[in-house]
């Protein structure tokens, strides 16, 4: 949470677009500042929607959006935003832009949207986008603060798949919706009818893991996540 | 019965933290010592109680499709439910801010061990949360989302007050090193987790 308070702060006057500090801003949540195993933001959602690939899939694009077009507002108005009433601003704007999101999710991808549930409603208190709000947008130019949204949202998804992947695969044997290992008794099959008997693993007596479709699985896999990344990575342990 | 049941429910089988994940930031930066665990915990409690309630009125008598019906029948099929997260949300910070000006005016005491937590609370997804799966599920009276309310938050104060306790006493236990910390959590919240799963399936 450190990471929150203390305002990062980028002054180059003339610098390409792409300098290696803008660089940065993109590959550092990738690893080094990712929001959800070091910098323990945005969890909430993160846990709830890894179920299926595609579910993450569509979140990590919907909160993508939502940092990078937020973080480039709040950095537009950032000289004009009153300091007492920050907090409201930032939600109301967040707010505003998670009704877009929902709109066009209800209307492209409504399956989708349906399984989301509240979590799309929930990217309004994500703790990633106030948190980068507060400690970026506030403090930087626009094209920073777009590159800063785009890279934490890239962070988030990064995670969001890893464990969405490992979910799909070992609780319903899965990926994207594509069944990976044959299919079950039971089973609707492409040309409509249901499955008299089972296929390929399931033939052979493989059980999917129902356990992973839980949700006490996600957190552990995050922890198994956060667990290689620092033992790959010894300067993020905690003393 | 009815509002035993689902107070109940919200504590035990749709646990906050447990089934849904809500609230987990600060659940997982708040939670390093009781004494500020409970702090959290009952400012949640305590907002949860509050903003739910209000929001169901919001949804009932604003924002559900008809629901401004009591305007006069031009109104009768307005649907203003696309604004739901906007209201609720406004809703929220607003309450939040005001129980905080309540508090400190009339309990001082109460003031002093909540009031750094209550402007916390606004950005906490629970208390959204709470607004939204009490749209989602159609309560049929306010006296049934005020119990959700309390209940949701009863279910989040024991989560942070347990997880709390865990990690004080499992600072003297030798983790694996890049466990620490925010590794050995997690595992452990999944575990609370399987275990508050046995109460699946309990009904009043």
């Amino acid at each position: 949470m450190s990471a929150v308070a203390v305002a990062e702060k980028v002054k180059e006057p003339k610098e390409p677009l792409f300098s290696k500090k803008n660089k940065a801003l993109i590959s550092n949540p990738l690893d080094d500042d990712n929001p959800i195993t070091v910098q323990v933001l945005g969890i909430c959602s993160a846990l709830a929607i890894t179920v299926q690939v595609k579910q993450a899939f569509v979140m990590t694009l919907s909160v993508m959006f939502v940092t990078a077009a937020g973080n480039v507002i709040v950095s537009l108005m950032r000289n004009y935003i009153p300091n007492r009433i920050r907090i409201i601003v930032q939600l109301v704007i967040v707010a505003a832009l998670v009704i877009l999101v929902d709109q066009v999710l209800k209307a492209f991808v409504y399956d989708v949207s349906k399984a989301l549930s509240v979590f799309v409603g929930l990217i309004i208190t994500n703790c990633i986008i106030m948190g980068r709000l507060e400690a970026f947008a506030l403090a930087n130019k626009p094209w920073p603060a777009f590159l800063d949204g785009i890279g934490n949202g890239l962070g988030y998804g990064v995670i969001l798949i890893i464990v969405s992947v490992f979910r799909e695969i070992l609780g319903s044997g899965k990926i994207w919706g594509f069944p990976l290992f044959g299919h079950k008794v039971g089973a609707l099959l492409s040309d409509g009818t249901l499955a008299t008997d089972a296929s390929g693993l399931y033939a052979l007596g493989y059980v999917d893991n129902g356990l992973m479709i839980l949700p006490p699985m996600a957190l552990i896999t995050v922890g198994a996540i956060i667990w290689v990344q620092r033992a790959r990575n010894t300067k993020l342990i905690e003393a | 019965m009815e509002y035993v049941n689902i107070f109940v429910k919200a504590i035990f089988i749709e646990n906050m933290i447990f089934a849904y994940f809500l609230g987990m930031c600060s659940y997982l930066a708040v939670s390093k010592t009781v004494k500020t665990g409970v702090g959290l915990g009952a400012a949640v409690i305590f907002v949860l109680g509050i903003t739910v309630p209000v929001n169901y009125l919001m949804e009932n008598y604003v924002l559900k499709e008809g629901a401004l019906s009591w305007l006069g029948p031009q109104f009768a099929t307005m649907d203003l439910s696309f604004l739901s997260f906007i209201m609720f949300i406004a809703i929220i910070a607003a309450l939040v801010q005001l129980v905080e000006m309540a508090v400190e005016k009339f309990a001082p005491a109460l003031y002093a061990s909540l009031g750094i937590f209550l402007p916390l609370i606004a950005v906490n997804c629970s208390i959204l949360g709470g607004a939204l799966f009490m749209q989602e599920r159609q309560y049929s009276n306010i006296g049934e989302a005020t119990v959700f309310g309390l209940g949701s938050g009863v279910g989040w104060f024991l989560a942070i007050v347990a997880i709390a306790a865990i990690r004080e006493k499992i600072r003297y236990s030798s983790v694996p090193k890049p466990l620490r910390g925010l590794g050995i959590t997690f595992i452990i919240t999944g575990l609370m987790g399987i275990a508050f799963m046995s109460f699946m399936g309990i009904e009043l």
